[in-house]
């Protein structure tokens, strides 16, 4: 498959960026894919690898030696036909996957890895385009309905899988349109809102019935949902933000990274015409013309800063708790194929703001109750374990806005998961060691079973679950024994296994949010 | 170290059953055969006596076990005594010719002796003959070893009387015969019959050549008298007593084994019950089997041979019948013996191997060789009317001046000298005669019906169910069409891969892989050579036939009436028309092989009972071809797996005796690759019809898969042809060259089947460990059915992941986890703790996941030691050792990276077979071990005395029975440099060594290697299957001090993809049984063991101490410890790690150090250690052999492993109970004390150690062997690859010089020999000079006459070699740098000839320059047909330019001058006409690479050969 010795004559070529400095005047995708024949060159660059690292640092496990080859091809429409094969949502993944794939590529090893992931937003893309992605409706329907909880990529990709074997699938979601935090985490220069939609359609018209602005728990009881439902999934993400735990972080104008992004999605929906609430009045959170700190280097931080440039904020300033990342973007404790606790795209950075390394904040300080600083000092080590503090390096920094993006705990406890006494792991998370939660017909899959991780992570989360749920609903609907051992191969379940540290990378890494942005 | 003494029995746990895995029906045997017969003269004893001479000269060709007394095996067979036996009886005996010998092994034990004489009594006496009485016949029991004595039987000859009645002597011979079958019938214990006629007697026993006239007093009586004596000297794998299978047997004696055996004695079984003939009448009839399972191979042949020629047929007529030259296609024979040819290929198939047969029926005597040559075989003639033949020249001293001629056995040809018209008849005389006994032209042309004759038909049934549906019911995966049909569609050629196959075994496999994936290929080692089907392709034959076979002793125009076919692979088309065939005697009928899924599992069982029964019936209505069809697979059908079908039908009409009234054929979805069909036609089809392959193709072409402009017919044709050569790959490898031979030939191994199953349905298959039943395979092909019905799963088939890792595909034992931890570990990198994630997920998970040793675990009952008190890791590493990867495969990096890394750890290295830059001869690059393969690249003297151990690798796990390739585009300046090749050239190992083809000749390789430096260790590598162990013991045999079982999953550099799947079985088997083996014949204690074969953990050392492996074999493992991916593009140049690769880009990619393997191997040795003290042992040496250690692990509880019974690997044998040794402790016997050498080099003291001028003259015979060889070395020790000046040393010699004359001769030498020469001369010459030239005093003309045998000048890297004579086949095969002169060659000439030059004056044999790459051959082209018998696929002809015949002429020169050669001085004399006749070979790729060189002006380094010599 690829071409033989090619990697040796062609160089990655990533996507086409457009030029930062106009680019942060719009809410547009701030990334074009490349032509047909660099896309084929880039997939005849794929060494077909006797052992497919990348097939394997994929949490989906995504054929990718195989469309690499397709698309070296030009053969569009299989290609189409085995990236559905493993992922219901490429068009998801090509743009904000964070690609341990390509962290795990063979080529990695000593050259840069091939543009695995362009590759599928491009096999993404054409299909649309060609019309060949269609809603597929299940040939026969099984008596069962299955309610999904939450619309993110686990609950999207837990209905579409659950829907495909007929049964009915009813997705309650409690924001006004489905998607999570696909729609009002990630902000539209990485991910164009209508592609959410577009994809929902197609949900739709599978039969999906989706019922947004219903907060399971609340506006439908855990009874009402069990009578009316044979198996329920929980799949609410993990939404609880960390907290900065300094002095000062409840000051006015210190807020969770994800409030201010829920705003701004929000604000750009508004703007476009597409279905938006407004946040509660007193409850604004706005860059414009402030000085802002971003607290955590991760994506969410990234996206915060992008925000904050787009809103026109006086300066902005990230500060990372982790040191600067060696050339190589790797650690010592991470060679390859693992894939990085650190992620590396920069591309807000690129667009202005400044990020100071190996920086730990350790007071906010305030005035009349407003923020108007943080102070902060300088440690050093490489892990959130071994972070030691630098004698004298303290710092002071000014802002009128502090964005906390360290990281996420658990799902919300409140609502869903306490009215269905649902018991939960020592981390906070829904206890579903094999999706099945220790309620009969209750499963949990995505982040709210395993903590924050990444999009791919979810949409696995979704399509194993679904097994799981088959197989719990399969003809007689009395749920069966299940065994870990029946259903997927040892490494699946590996805690220690290469998978599985990449499917949880997010989780290792404070600051990092579940979305990446394209590698460059 | 004291010797651990073992409880009786093997274990103090619990009792282990009795049969381990040796099988007495694996046992090899070979050896020297011989005769003299005398023309023109009275019966004498002198013929007896030369006779022994004879035998007695051959006897370094036999062998000895561990008592050193007991031979395998001496004997010789003569016309009837009549003058002593008349005497020495007390009755009155009929007239010579009127009474017959039957010449009686009678049981030892008096008491168990009336039941033997009643019974051959009583025999005789119901064939109307009459018992004259019994003669005990005199031995001396003291004269034979202590273990033949042991077993000696009692010895006696009956003398039977023939009535008036018995009209004459051939009637007698017939009676005789039968009673002596109907008496062996009866199967008394301790009962033989060696011979049973009124023309012959044999004589023969457990004995050492000279033992025999000893034992026997009787031939040392004047009066035993004979016109001829037929004698051998045996070499056994075994050493168990056995006077019966010492030769000759009744009719021949053989040299060279039968790989069809299988086969020939399933088909003689299913012919036996139509034989008949008006001159046995009804007495064949209650014989019972004629061929017993327990015969070997050349006592079936024999026993064959005697049903032929007793029926009626000429002993000419019947050799020809079995084993037949190669004949198709030949243009040198003429049409009528190309039609006698192909009649008697309808009437039986070949029995197929290397064979030098002697024969004889007492009237006339004559011997014949294989179709391919592979045996040795020479004659002379005398004025005196003396003939003599043997498997070497010198066997008998004769005067050169008596001498009218010396020749050797051709390839098919028969010599033969009949006694009653008192002449030698010449082959073609013979065959000429044969085929003028009918028209058997006419018979064909009437009869035989061709395949492509028929008309076109459309198929009866529409075919409506879609193709993804099949193909997910039949299990096809992404990869069976991505993978493999797609390059066969688009190139016509199988894939090739590289590494091992580390995946699971089909038995533990969860992937629902298809029966044949059960079955592994077994393959020629040692015993008998593979064949290379490409370069050898003229012997090799893939056509097919079906139809109604009829009496084999009969001989009639209905015999040929068959269907035939050029290859075994129907197109659909074909199918239907055989299905719809409506011709003559040919009636097909389809029988369905599915079942209906509703009837579930059991319903398989159900309908294959059926379908047997449906056979018999339509056999029974006349239906002379069955179809066996899967075509009726949909939704409520499941396919019966076919090669289950096909065994089982074709095993049902052998047991009902009528297989032979039809044709099998069978048509199926479910094969897809080479090894599918293999397993088809191997268990009995005549034809297979894979035709969802062909509907696939529609899909390809639709996908634009195929070459440009090509459509779905050359499509097709190409599969068609791919597949072809893969199954010719797939017969060679086990050295048989016709598909009709392999046919039903059942060359597998069954690897967890049940027995009951193999038993009934692939009945003689071998089997050891047990496994699935029709339980599971009915349950897996209901899975499989389940994926497409009642709705397809998916629109993509499963990804397979058998090449190349995949989720959700099949197991890998490598794969990211593994090799991950094991990168991480050895680097120290990541987590502290990845060697114990490495560890635990190796033995927990990819071991009992994948391996058998997976079933096994440690004894957990022992009482464990403090860890300090197990030797340091630092005394385990020395056992460990890096597999044989060559330079060339590797990169320079890797390569010195491991030798560095081994030599660090006080472990070894294996230069692979690539030679080794002399620069790190010195250093700690060295690599201790010496590679010798089939290509002996870079194999120089120098490189020899280099060795610590010098390892023959005879086969490869990931490929056995083929040889190595190096692609042409990793074969830069420097590795052709080393290899003495070109570069850019790809570099092809013969599949066999071409001076291995029998155990005799290993065991002169070693003695060979042994010369080239006797302080080194010489190591034989084996490849795991059924039989092994019986071939380790030879190998103990034959004198290596070390053997190496390699396991089916070793890695390759490049290879066919069917080869690294499907061929050669675990090592824990063949370990076992070697571990077994050696133990019962006690040659443990003197050879090393060692075992390698994807061994990843302290874990798996451990389990293969217990199994009895004293060095454990690293390959795959430290190359990852080196940055190895298992990118397994080793073949394409393009590793991305610089690990395989010899692209500079590349190579400077290489981040490997060697400190990264000895961190790995010491963990591994730490891990080891730990494992050692919880079982008590201190030392690792401890724990060779006791199996009593490991138990089944109870707790895998694997769905299907449950029937595997791994007990058989754990058994130690009886004979081990007296508390011999399990591990080695101990050198085989010294072998070079008598060696000429030694006084050459004494007398060569002044030259070596002061450069003076040493000129000597000695005489030599045959038993001088690889004269020369100790010189050289003491030469290349003192002086290196330059050796001395030319000239310095000159040793004349006079007589037959033995095998190896001249063997790896050091520069500065010259010997010449007055006389002649074996086989191997000037094996790796070295730089010496060599002249082999007839007597002064001989008159025969020399250049008619044979001087040398076969394989001359094989691996010869310099130096000179002049021949005034006739040589034998494959001369200079894979020369690659020395220049010679010889006046005549036969077949193979320059074969795989890589560099030299090759000057022939006189004809030249078929197949010339196969293979050839380099180096330049000069023939003198005598009779204008040299164009005819050259290989044209690599080489040009060319007009000499006048360079060249300046080159030629000086050769011829120094030609005459040093052998006085009348030939050269014939040429000389006119040379300017004499130039004109010259043709010049010139391999093309050479002329390239000279060019370049020339462009470049400036040499790589390293680079020799490219430069003209």
């Amino acid at each position: 498959m690829g071409e033989k010795g090619a990697f040796l004559k062609l160089h990655r070529v990533g996507f086409d960026k457009r030029d930062p400095s106009e680019r942060v005047h719009d809410y547009k995708q701030y990334f074009a894919l490349p032509d047909d024949k660099v896309l084929s060159e880039q997939g005849a660059r794929c060494m077909d690898c006797g052992v497919p690292f990348c097939h394997e640092g994929c949490p989906l496990g995504n054929p990718i030696p195989e469309w690499n080859d397709l698309v070296y091809q030009g053969r569009w429409r299989e290609a189409v036909a085995i990236a559905h094969s493993t992922n219901n949502f490429p068009e998801f993944t090509g743009l904000i996957c964070p690609a341990p794939c390509e962290s795990a590529c063979v080529l990695n090893i000593n050259d840069d890895p091939v543009t695995i992931e362009q590759i599928e937003l491009a096999i993404a893309t054409r299909g649309f385009e060609e019309g060949w992605i269609v809603a597929k409706v299940p040939e026969r329907r099984t008596e069962r309905t299955v309610a999904v909880i939450g619309s993110g990529p686990a609950g999207l990709a837990v209905a579409q899988q659950l829907n495909g074997l007929g049964h009915s699938v009813t997705i309650y979601e409690r924001d006004e349109s489905a998607g999570g935090l696909l729609r009002y985490g990630v902000p539209d220069a990485k991910l164009e809102k209508w592609i959410i939609d577009r994809r929902v359609k197609l949900l739709e018209e599978e039969g999906i019935e989706f019922r947004c602005g219903v907060d399971a728990g609340r506006d439908v009881s855990v009874e009402e949902l069990r009578e009316r439902h044979d198996a329920v999934v929980i799949a609410i993400g993990s939404r609880v933000p960390r907290a900065l735990g300094v002095p000062g972080s409840e000051l006015q104008g210190v807020h969770p990274a994800m409030d201010y992004l829920y705003q701004r999605n929000r604000w750009v929906a508004r703007e476009e015409g597409r279905p938006s609430r407004d946040p509660a009045p007193g409850e604004e959170i706005s860059a414009a013309g402030k000085r802002v700190v971003v607290v955590g280097g991760g994506d969410t931080g990234m996206d915060c800063v992008s925000n904050a440039l787009r809103e026109g904020a006086a300066d902005v300033l990230m500060l990372d708790v982790y040191p600067e990342l060696p050339p190589s973007g790797r650690l010592p404790g991470t060679p390859w194929p693992l894939p990085p606790k650190r992620t590396l795209s920069t591309y807000a950075l690129e667009e202005g703001g400044e990020r100071r390394w190996a920086s730990q904040v350790t007071e906010v300080v305030g005035s009349d109750g407003k923020v108007v600083g943080v102070r902060a000092r300088k440690v050093e080590g490489t892990s959130s374990r071994d972070l030691r503090p630098v004698e004298g390096s303290e710092f002071e920094q000014d802002a009128d806005l502090v964005l906390v993006a360290i990281g996420f705990n658990h799902p919300e406890h409140e609502g869903l998961i306490e009215a269905l006494d649902v018991p939960l792991d020592n981390r906070g998370n829904v206890r579903a060691p094999v999706y099945g939660t220790a309620l009969e017909g209750i499963f949990a899959c995505g982040d709210a079973r395993i903590g924050q991780s990444l999009v791919v992570t979810a949409i696995a989360e979704g399509r194993r679950c679904a097994k799981i749920v088959d197989r719990f609903l399969g003809g007689t609907g009395v749920a069966l024994p299940i065994r870990a051992e029946d259903m997927f191969a040892y490494e699946d379940e590996d805690p220690d296994s290469l998978r599985h540290q990449g499917e949880v990378a997010g989780n290792v890494t404070v600051g990092d949010a579940f979305w990446a942005g394209p590698r460059d | 170290m004291p010797h651990p003494v073992y409880p009786p029995g093997g274990g103090a746990n619990a009792p282990r059953p009795a049969s381990g895995l040796h099988d007495q029906q694996f046992e090899h045997d070979a050896c020297g055969v011989g005769f003299v017969a005398r023309l023109h003269a009275p019966a004498s004893h002198e013929v007896v006596e030369r006779g022994l001479t004879v035998l007695n000269r051959m006897e370094h060709r036999g062998a000895e076990g561990a008592d050193p007394e007991t031979g395998d095996g001496a004997g010789i067979l003569i016309q009837i005594p009549d003058e002593l036996l008349r005497a020495e009886t007390d009755f009155e005996l009929p007239e010579p010719g009127r009474y017959g010998v039957a010449m009686c092994f009678l049981p030892r034990e008096e008491w168990a002796r009336p039941a033997a004489v009643r019974a051959l009594e009583e025999a005789v006496t119901e064939q109307g003959l009459w018992v004259l009485g019994w003669r005990e016949v005199p031995v001396d029991s003291g004269a034979c070893g202590k273990t033949a004595a042991a077993s000696a039987p009692h010895t006696a000859q009956l003398f039977i009387g023939a009535p008036d009645g018995v009209v004459d002597q051939d009637a007698l011979e017939r009676k005789l015969y039968v009673a002596r079958r109907a008496a062996e019938g009866l199967r008394v214990p301790g009962f033989a019959i060696p011979s049973c006629s009124s023309r012959t007697i044999v004589y023969k026993g457990m004995l050492i050549a000279p033992q025999l006239p000893l034992y026997f007093p009787d031939l040392q009586d004047e009066r035993v008298v004979s016109r001829l004596a037929l004698v051998h000297s045996r070499f056994s794998t075994n050493t168990f007593p056995s006077w019966e299978l010492a030769h000759p047997y009744r009719m021949l004696a053989h040299n060279g084994e039968i790989n069809t055996l299988r086969g020939n004695r399933n088909w003689m079984r299913a012919r036996e019950a139509q034989l008949s003939s008006p001159l046995f009448g009804d007495a064949l009839r209650d014989l019972g089997p004629l061929l017993d399972e327990q015969l070997s191979d050349s006592a079936s042949l024999d026993a064959a041979f005697e049903l032929l020629t007793l029926g009626g047929r000429s002993m000419a007529h019947a050799m020809s019948m079995l084993i037949p030259e190669a004949y198709q296609g030949r243009g040198e024979l003429s049409p009528e013996v190309n039609d006698f040819f192909r009649y008697h290929d309808s009437l039986i198939e070949p029995w197929d191997g290397p064979a030098a047969v002697a024969f004889t029926d007492g009237r006339a005597i004559g011997a014949t060789l294989d179709r391919n040559g592979l045996r040795p075989g020479r004659w002379l003639h005398t004025r005196d009317g003396w003939v003599v033949f043997a498997s070497e020249s010198g066997v008998l001293p004769v005067p050169e001046e008596d001498v009218v001629g010396k020749g050797r056995l051709h390839p098919g040809k028969l010599f033969l000298v009949d006694l009653e018209r008192e002449r030698v008849v010449p082959d073609s005389e013979i065959k000429s005669s044969l085929a003028a006994r009918h028209p058997y032209g006419e018979w064909l042309r009437e009869r035989v019906v061709k395949i492509e004759d028929l008309p076109e038909k459309d198929p009866r049934v529409p075919r409506v169910e879609p193709l993804q549906a099949r193909r997910l019911a039949f299990g096809w995966s992404q990869e069976d069409v991505r993978v493999l049909l797609e390059p066969m569609a688009r190139d016509g050629v199988e894939p090739t891969g590289s590494m091992g196959n580390d995946t699971a075994l089909a038995v533990l496999s969860d992937n629902r892989p298809p029966l044949f994936s059960y079955f592994k290929q077994l393959f020629a080692q040692v015993t008998n050579p593979a064949i290379d089907p490409i370069r050898e392709s003229i012997v090799m034959s893939l056509q097919a036939c079906v139809g109604p076979e009829i009496n084999l002793l009969g001989e009639s125009a209905d015999h040929c009436h068959q269907l035939v076919m050029p290859q075994p692979i129907l197109r659909n088309s074909e199918l239907e028309k055989l299905r719809q065939v409506d011709h003559g005697v040919f009636e097909a009928r389809t029988i369905d092989i599915t079942w209906p899924v509703k009837d579930g599992p059991k319903g398989m069982e159900r309908r294959l009972r059926d379908v047997c029964e449906q056979a018999s019936q339509l056999v029974e209505d006349g239906v002379t071809i069955l179809i066996l069809s899967d075509r009726n697979l949909g939704k409520e059908r499941a396919p019966i797996p076919s090669l289950l079908a096909t065994a089982a039908v074709h095993h049902h009409l052998v047991r009902e005796a009528t297989r032979l009234r039809c044709g099998l054929v069978v048509e199926t979805g479910e094969a897809r690759e080479v090894h599918h069909i293999a397993c088809l036609t191997g268990f009995g089809a005549a034809a297979v019809n894979p035709y969802l392959m062909f509907e696939s193709l529609g899909m390809l072409q639709r996908e634009g898969r195929f070459a440009d402009g090509d459509g779905l017919d050359e499509a097709e044709e190409k599969v068609v042809k791919a597949i072809g050569k893969g199954l010719l790959k797939v017969l060679s490898k086990m050295g048989i060259s016709t598909m009709r031979s392999y046919t039903g030939a059942q060359i597998f191994e069954a690897i967890g089947i049940e027995e009951e199953m193999v038993d009934r349905h692939f009945t003689g298959t071998p089997s050891r460990i047990g496994g699935i039943g029709f339980d599971v395979l009915a349950g897996e092909a209901l899975d499989r059915h389940r994926r497409a019905y009642p709705a397809a799963a998916s629109d993509l088939l499963p990804p397979g992941g058998i090449y190349a890792w995949r989720r959700g595909g099949e197991f890998h034992g490598w794969n990211p986890e593994t090799i991950a931890n094991l990168q991480h570990a050895a680097r120290g990198e990541g987590e502290p703790e990845s060697y114990e994630r490495f560890q635990t997920y190796v033995n927990e998970v990819a071991v009992k996941s994948s391996t058998l040793r997976g079933l096994l675990r440690f004894r957990d009952d022992c009482e464990p030691i403090p860890i300090d008190e197990v030797e340091p890791a630092s005394e385990i590493v020395r056992r460990f050792k890096s597999g044989g990867m060559s330079l060339g495969a590797l990169s320079p990096e890797a390569h010195e990276g491991l030798a560095v890394a081994m030599n660090r750890l006080g472990g070894k290295s294996n230069t692979g077979e690539g030679g080794e830059d002399p620069a790190r001869f010195g250093d700690e690059r060295r690599s201790s071990i010496k590679q010798v393969a089939s290509g002996r690249f870079g194999v120089t003297i120098e490189y020899l005395t280099n060795a610590d151990e010098i390892q023959i690798k005879v086969a490869q796990g990931a490929k056995p029975g083929e040889g190595g390739q190096l692609p042409g585009h990793k074969v830069d300046g420097y590795i052709a440099g080393l290899r003495h090749s070109t570069p850019g050239v790809t570099l092809i190992s013969p599949p066999p060594h071409h001076d291995i083809y029998s155990i005799e000749d290993l065991k002169q390789l070693i003695y060979d290697l042994r010369c080239a430096n006797p302080k080194a260790r010489i190591s034989v590598k084996l490849v795991s299957e059924v039989g092994v162990g019986t071939v380790a013991a030879g190998v103990a045999k034959a004198n290596a001090d070390h053997v190496v079982i390699a396991g089916h999953d070793g890695g390759t550099g490049a290879s066919p993809q069917s080869s690294i799947q499907h061929a050669g079985i675990p090592w824990e088997i063949g370990l076992a049984e070697t571990q077994q083996t050696l133990l019962k014949n006690d040659l443990r204690s003197r050879i090393v063991v060692e075992t390698d074969g994807q061994m990843r953990t302290g874990r798996d050392v451990v389990v293969a101490a217990l199994l009895g492996a004293d060095e454990y074999g690293f390959s795959t493992a430290p190359l990852i410890a080196l940055g190895c991916i298992m990118m397994r593009v080793c073949h394409l140049n393009t590793c991305p790690v610089g690990v395989a690769t010899q692209d500079p880009a590349l190579r400077a990619r290489f981040a490997g150090e060697p400190d990264h393997v000895v961190n790995y191997l010491v963990m591994v040795a730490e891990e080891a250690r730990e494992i050692l003290a919880s079982l008590g042992m201190r030392t690792l040496a401890e724990a060779i052999g006791r199996t009593d250690m490991l138990l089944p692990d109870e707790k895998v509880d694997h769905w299907k492993a449950r029937g595997v019974d791994l007990e058989a690997l754990l058994v130690v044998p009886e004979e081990a109970a007296d508390g011999r040794a399990r591990h080695n402790t101990d050198s085989p016997p010294p072998v070079l004390d008598d060696a000429l050498d030694h006084e050459l080099i004494a007398a060569c003291a002044p030259a070596i150690e002061r450069g003076e001028r040493v000129a000597l003259q000695r005489s030599v015979e045959n038993k001088n062997r690889t004269v020369g060889g100790l010189l050289s070395n003491a030469i290349a020790g003192a002086h290196g690859a330059a050796g001395l000046p030319d000239g310095t040393v000159e040793i004349e010699l006079d007589g037959s010089a033995g095998q190896s004359f001249g063997a790896w001769l050091a520069p500065g030498v010259t010997m010449t020999l007055n006389g002649d020469a074996n086989d191997y001369v000037g094996k790796g010459l070295s730089g010496g000079t060599l002249v082999v030239r007839p007597t002064a005093c001989a008159t025969f003309a020399a250049e008619r006459n044979v001087i040398i045998g076969n394989t001359v000048l094989y691996g010869a890297t310099a130096g000179k070699a002049f021949f005034r004579g006739l040589g034998g086949e494959r001369f200079a095969v894979r020369n690659s740098g020395a220049n010679t002169v010889v006046e005549g060659i036969g077949d193979h000439g320059c074969e795989y000839m890589t560099g030299g030059r090759v000057v022939v004056i006189g004809p030249t044999g078929l197949n010339f320059a196969a293979g050839m790459s380099g180096g330049i051959a000069y023939v003198l082209d005598v009779d204008g047909g040299f164009a005819g018998r050259c290989n044209m696929e690599l080489v040009d002809l060319e007009q000499p330019e006048l360079e060249d015949l300046e080159e030629v002429r000086a050769l011829i020169a120094e030609h005459g001058e040093r052998t006085g050669s009348p030939v050269a001085a014939g040429l000389l004399s006119d040379w300017d006409s004499a130039a004109s006749g010259f043709v010049k070979v010139m391999p093309r790729d050479y002329r390239r690479a000279l060019a370049e060189l020339a462009a470049t002006s400036e040499p790589t380094s390293g680079d020799r050969t490219a430069t003209p010599a």
